[in-house]
């Protein structure tokens, strides 16, 4: 399966040109950006992990640039996202979020039903990969 | 005109002009705590418009047809509403008419009570031919007694994660008939194919076909095979209108319990309950769609009702997440600019004065969330770069006949639209110019697409292009600029 988080994930995977657009019409918004990893992709994992703190006043995309490839280098299987925060009043939230690396292979999610009375269903998701422990659930990158 | 009568002559026994005791003050200064009314009249030939725009004020507020001595029983100036400005519309019969409120003339966090004032007995008097209620002021102070959104437009993106980008939706069709088996096939097929919401529609409540509690258990298997299958949060609207606050409450409580984020009730409900919902939504941490059902017989009229920017302004204090707005480019009424005004009123925390968009008073939100307009009506994917152009991104677009009638079935059709929401956003972040070039970003998408494709070649020339019942007198004058 492929998951589908993030604005572009129905588009073919983006080519860093078209990442770099992107961060620089995040920059030319005022946004600050934020580059974060997981191997938990579950849709309710809301803290991935930071790669270092948001980056504020930034002057063009190249150094953002550099930083999506040092994270993509340091976790080449994870799940890489670029996020942009608007601080501006009654904003002050993300304005722009997507994904800039997948792992090779997305096992998906079982959806695990608990049957209860009257014809009730409690369903759970449960990521596949992550049976296996942190930084080990889709490789380890190195094969 | 007749000037405010004087000492005793106010109060001599019989009919008075409503102008003469004091509802007609074009020199009065509406106070930052005021209340303020914009109605285009159209009195009945004859009738004076200030003494027309003086006896909408006085019926709205404190006036009887005739003089009543009780009234000085109470400091009935403060609470006597004032038409301060009349306005002729050019070349009509009818007239812009400015009335404010003192605030104290309304309960605190009660739309039920104001509406009883501002479109009560007013909208049946005789002398006026027709009324329409185009636009209020609500200042801060009353503003500050209504809850708003039980989760607003940054929360419910939280709540999804899910940024940057409209978020889509389809009605479940056909509305009325299906099985609740089949119609959770409905709902799983298009949030698997790319759409983030599927919806009830408004007269889906609980007929003889298809009981609401089956449906609920339906869709909801619908909703969770489809998050499994994406890795998204994805939400189907059960909608709990139901003859009673009880049997709501019921189906609101069941909607919680088997996990589902959203609900939404019909506008036909009434204020109170909407309002009841609201508060049951804030405590519950579900969102709220308020499906605008019936606003048609009083908002499209140019001359006689209530502009829906009013609708929407009431509805973001009482507290929806999302509310139906227009789409422009469908098949129901939506005038660009008047739609524009809509949008801005439910979305933005400030909102000046624009009469070329049909807002007649600058309005402060004082940090209300923003309510999520929703577009939904003869749209498809094939408008992508219309609809971006004229609703923006903190939107929901919803495709029923556009996902559901696809060629290739419901997920074809959720997956094209999808892809030509994320091409477009795309394309405008990159700096392209895409309201121009959009057909040819959707063709180029489209290569790697088939979905996309077909329902290109299937839609891409249906539009819905009639003149508009609901558009603003002002139109900017053209410039070379």
């Amino acid at each position: 399966m492929r998951i589908t988080q993030g604005a572009f994930s129905y588009l073919p995977d983006l080519t860093d040109d078209e990442i770099k657009a992107q961060l620089q019409y995040c920059i030319d918004n005022d946004w600050s950006v934020a580059i974060e990893f997981t191997d938990d992709p579950h849709p309710r994992n809301v803290y991935w992990e930071m790669w270092g703190l948001p980056m504020f006043d930034l002057p063009d995309a190249s150094g953002v640039m550099l930083e999506v490839d040092a994270c993509r280098d340091a976790y080449p299987v994870h799940y890489v996202r670029v996020s942009a925060f608007d601080a501006r009043l009654t904003r002050q939230t993300t304005a722009l979020s997507f994904l800039v690396q997948r792992p090779p292979e997305e096992p998906g999610f079982q959806l695990e039903r608990q049957e209860g009375p009257d014809r009730t269903i409690r369903y759970t998701l449960r990521s596949y990969a992550g049976d296996r422990p942190v930084g080990e659930r889709y490789g380890r990158g190195d094969s | 005109m007749s000037t405010e009568a004087e000492g005793k002559q106010r109060w001599s026994a019989g009919v008075q002009s409503y102008a003469s005791m004091g509802y007609y003050d074009a020199d009065y200064e509406p106070k930052d705590t005021d209340i303020l009314a914009c109605f285009r009249i159209t009195p009945q030939p004859g009738v004076d418009p200030i003494e027309a725009a003086a006896a909408v004020a006085g019926e709205s507020s404190t006036a009887t047809w005739t003089v009543v001595w009780t009234d000085r029983l109470t400091a009935h100036e403060h609470y006597q509403a004032v038409a301060y400005r009349v306005d002729q519309v050019p070349d009509t019969d009818q007239y812009m008419a400015y009335i404010a409120y003192d605030i104290d003339l309304f309960e605190e966090g009660s739309i039920a009570n104001l509406t009883s004032s501002i479109i009560g007995n007013v909208f049946g008097f005789k002398p006026l031919k027709a009324l329409r209620l185009e636009d209020m002021r609500i200042p801060v102070h009353y503003v500050k007694t209504f809850p708003g959104p039980p989760h607003g437009i940054v929360m419910e993106r939280e709540y999804l994660g899910k940024y940057g980008r409209p978020l889509l939706g389809a009605t479940v069709k056909p509305k009325l008939g299906l099985s609740a088996r089949n119609y959770g096939r409905v709902v799983y097929e298009a949030l698997r194919g790319g759409l983030d919401f599927t919806k009830d529609d408004e007269n889906i409540n609980s007929q003889p076909f298809m009981r609401w509690r089956d449906r609920y258990l339906f869709s909801m298997e619908g909703v969770n095979k489809a998050v499994a299958a994406t890795g998204e949060v994805k939400g189907h609207y059960l909608n709990v209108t139901a003859a009673s606050m009880e049997q709501m409450y019921e189906r609101a409580e069941f909607a919680k319990e088997i996990g589902s984020v959203i609900i939404m009730q019909d506008l036909t409900i009434g204020w109170t309950a909407m309002q009841s919902m609201s508060n049951w939504a804030r405590k519950n941490g579900v969102l709220l769609h308020l499906h605008r059902a019936g606003h048609g017989t009083y908002t499209r009229q140019k001359t006689h009702g209530v502009s829906f920017r009013v609708i929407a302004k009431w509805a973001r204090l009482i507290g929806v997440d999302h509310i139906h707005a227009g789409t422009v480019v469908g098949k129901l009424e939506g005038d660009p600019a008047t739609t524009a005004g809509f949008y801005d009123t439910l979305r933005l925390d400030h909102i000046e004065e624009n009469p070329a968009h049909g807002i007649y008073f600058t309005q402060d939100w004082a940090s209300m969330p923003g309510v999520m307009p929703v577009a939904s009506g003869g749209i498809h994917a094939g408008q992508m770069h219309d609809l971006l152009n004229y609703l923006g991104e903190d939107v929901i677009l919803q495709f029923g006949g556009g996902t559901i009638g696809h060629p290739m079935g419901i997920g074809a059709g959720a997956t094209a639209n999808r892809v030509a929401t994320e091409i477009m956003i795309k394309a405008r972040n990159e700096g392209r110019d895409f309201v121009k070039e959009g057909p040819d970003i959707l063709r180029e998408a489209a290569k790697t697409c088939p979905e996309l494709s077909v329902a290109i070649d299937t839609w891409g020339d249906v539009t819905f292009d009639y003149a508009s019942t609901d558009a603003p007198d002002v139109t900017p004058t053209p410039t070379n600029a």
